[in-house]
């Protein structure tokens, strides 16, 4: 039995129908993909973002174009933030034509524009200080946004590129979605200390936000985000938030109370409840759209794969 | 014959049978304790039996396998499961430069019992970072041996035959194979049987019940024996070409004394593997061949790969990229004709 009363509903400031609708379209995005799975429709693997969709829908506002975004396994989010590119992302993942990466790379391996994601944890945030350096020199404001899970950071290559950013001054921004599990494991049975001690010890600076409200994010992000572009400052932004579905698919061990209380303190219910009438009407529409997407792509032929 | 046990079985009974034989034994991993059971479910039961023995770890590839070449240093012994085997190239260094070279570089032999388990392979539409066969880039260490499960072969010999070694092994476990059930008793289907030659870890040797000479070899490792017993029904029925299967269970250092006698008067020997072409498992199996039987190999041992290529996640475009039955009688037929 879930204890309703005991969940706390997040207050949230006003939120605009673009962003309401980005937040939509990546939940239903997620969920049909669930379902797809289930279905058999799909195959391989995918790590739906459900819950975390607020992080880079809050983010995409204080990127620019010229800023480029590292992303991983749990990606969808952070790319449909940016790109509103449905039917691109899901013909990558069932492998149809019009696929961002000629169904190559799948849910996990993207390189869009200034987007790139990959499946090895942690082997980005190198990669991303070597794009920050350069963005530093040939685009001066710009800079290198790496998404990273707290998992994450057990690996070893997250502190030398932290070490390497500060020493030379990289524009990088470590978005950490902190969501206090990896795939099975607890943050707590797998990380010593804190993440803000750990960029403490690199000098670097850590911010730590746990709202779900969009404009709170932006208020408290933008002026950090300005600095990171000014003065070539690498940044850790922590973001507590809650993953409420599998760590792919049907693989969740955690306890449905757990797993459903982490539901009831979403966004998801804070901005249905705070504004119900608006968000209804967009939910509806952003299921209908998705619908479309999944039915337009399921029927395109298989992509072929045009070797060099 | 009771319906055989899947080989995800085989080795999760494997894995509880040397913890409860010897309590020196510990089990690293990412996600492997209960009730998860690891991502492959291989390790399920594990935690539950023998509590901190079994840990799940951070995600720190080069780390565990660091703390499981220290445990096995001291006096333990260690097995490490890497998710998914393309993640052993952040434990290279360990393998490489440490547990490897330290069983001989101290001036006298330094014991290190530590197996680090790598599901392995394409076929699951994965991707290109969670899909590779990288056994090839282990060949040829001093001080480490590489293995592979095979449907043939049995865990509970296997895992402890890999810890009585006293220096570090990797065990590749092609992850199609989990689904699959373990061949015994000698039957493999209607038309082939098998039985297992050599010293421990053995070769199974698949062939034709009528005991008659084989026009043709196939060795493979463990991963690709279905596609390989594919082949050779295909050749069998449809190109009247006889074949035998042999599949090692050590693929380094590699023996071919055992396989030596098994191979006179074959026609023709193919030898197939996942990974990409180029410095592969397959070559330096060729190569020891051809040293041994340049006399009387009538024509090159053929080494059949995956194309040079990443591995794809969409299926219809993986399958053309992963080596396949239809690949390997191919290649028998184009040294036969
Ligand atoms: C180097 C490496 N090790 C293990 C994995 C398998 N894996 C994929 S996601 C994941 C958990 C990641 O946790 P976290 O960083 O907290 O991100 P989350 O999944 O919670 O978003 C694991 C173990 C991997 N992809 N790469």
């Amino acid at each position: 039995m879930i204890d309703t009363a005991r969940a706390h509903r997040p207050p949230v400031a006003k939120i605009g129908d673009e962003d309401l609708e980005r937040l939509l379209l990546i939940r239903h995005f997620e969920l049909t993909l669930l379902k797809l799975f289930e279905q058999g429709a799909l195959n391989g693997t995918t790590h739906t973002c459900l819950g975390q969709e607020h992080i880079p829908v809050a983010l995409s506002a204080l990127l620019r174009e010229e800023d480029f975004v590292f992303s991983n396994h749990r990606g969808h989010g952070h790319f449909l933030a940016r790109y509103a590119d449905p039917h691109g992302l899901l013909a990558e993942i069932m492998g149809r034509e019009g696929a961002l990466c000629g169904g190559v790379g799948g849910s996990q391996h993207i390189y869009h524009e200034r987007f790139l994601s990959t499946g090895v944890q942690g082997e980005s945030l190198p990669v991303a200080v070597g794009v920050a350096l350069r963005l530093k020199r040939t685009t001066p404001g710009a800079l290198a946004c790496a998404y990273i899970g707290d998992g994450t950071f057990g690996e070893g290559a997250v502190y030398e590129a932290l070490n390497m950013a500060q020493l030379w001054r990289a524009p990088l921004l470590v978005v950490v979605e902190n969501n206090g599990i990896a795939q099975s494991t607890p943050t707590s049975a797998q990380m010593s200390g804190t993440i803000a001690a750990r960029a403490e010890a690199f000098g670097v600076r850590h911010h730590r936000i746990a709202t779900v409200d969009l404009a709170h994010i932006r208020d408290e992000m933008g002026p950090l985000v300005a600095a990171v572009r000014q003065t070539s400052a690498p940044l850790v932004a922590e973001f507590v938030t809650r993953r409420i579905g599998p760590h792919s698919k049907g693989d969740d061990a955690r306890p449905e109370q757990e797993r459903l209380q982490a539901e009831l303190n979403g966004w998801h219910r804070a901005y249905g409840e705070a504004f119900p009438e608006r968000f209804a009407r967009i939910d509806a529409r952003q299921r209908e759209l998705v619908a479309r997407v999944a039915a337009e792509v399921a029927a395109r032929p298989a992509v072929t794969r045009g070797r060099a | 014959m009771s319906r055989a046990e899947r080989i995800s079985d085989n080795l999760n009974r494997a894995l509880h049978q040397v913890m409860e034989d010897d309590p020196s034994v510990h089990v690293l991993g990412e996600d492997i304790v209960d009730p998860y059971g690891g991502a492959f479910k291989i390790t399920k039961g594990l935690s539950t039996r023998y509590g901190s023995r079994v840990r799940s770890t951070p995600l720190s590839e080069g780390g565990i396998v660091g703390v499981g070449a220290g445990l096995a240093l001291a006096g333990d012994k260690a097995i490490v499961e890497i998710m998914f085997g393309d993640f052993a190239g952040l434990a290279f260094d360990q393998l490489l430069n440490f547990a490897s070279k330290s069983t001989m570089m101290y001036g006298r032999r330094v014991e290190i019992p530590l197996v680090v388990r790598c599901p392995t392979g394409g076929g699951r539409g994965y991707g290109p970072t969670h899909s590779q066969s990288l056994q090839k880039h282990f060949i040829g260490i001093p001080g480490l041996s590489v293995f592979e499960m095979s449907p043939f072969h049995d865990a509970r010999e296997l895992l402890p035959h890999l810890l009585s070694l006293g220096e570090p092994c990797l065990l590749f476990e092609d992850k199609v194979l989990y689904t699959r059930r373990t061949y015994r008793g000698g039957e493999v289907d209607d038309l082939f049987v098998f039985d297992l030659v050599g010293p421990p870890p053995y070769t199974a040797r698949v062939r034709l019940d009528d005991g008659s000479p084989p026009d043709c070899t196939l060795i493979a490792p463990g991963g690709v024996a279905h596609r390989a017993l594919s082949a050779m029904r295909a050749l069998l029925l449809e190109d009247e070409i006889t074949c035998q299967l042999l599949v090692p269970a050590r693929l380094y250092p590699f023996d071919p004394g055992p396989l030596l006698p098994l191979l006179g008067g074959t026609r023709h020997v193919c030898v197939a593997e996942e990974s990409t072409a180029g410095g592969t498992w397959g070559g330096e199996v060729a190569h020891h061949l051809h040293r041994h039987l340049w006399d009387s190999l009538p024509r090159p041992v053929s080494v059949v790969c995956s194309a040079p290529d990443v591995v794809p996640t969409a299926l219809h475009l993986e399958r053309d990229v992963l080596v396949q039955d239809t690949a390997i009688r191919q290649a028998v037929l184009e040294a036969l004709a």
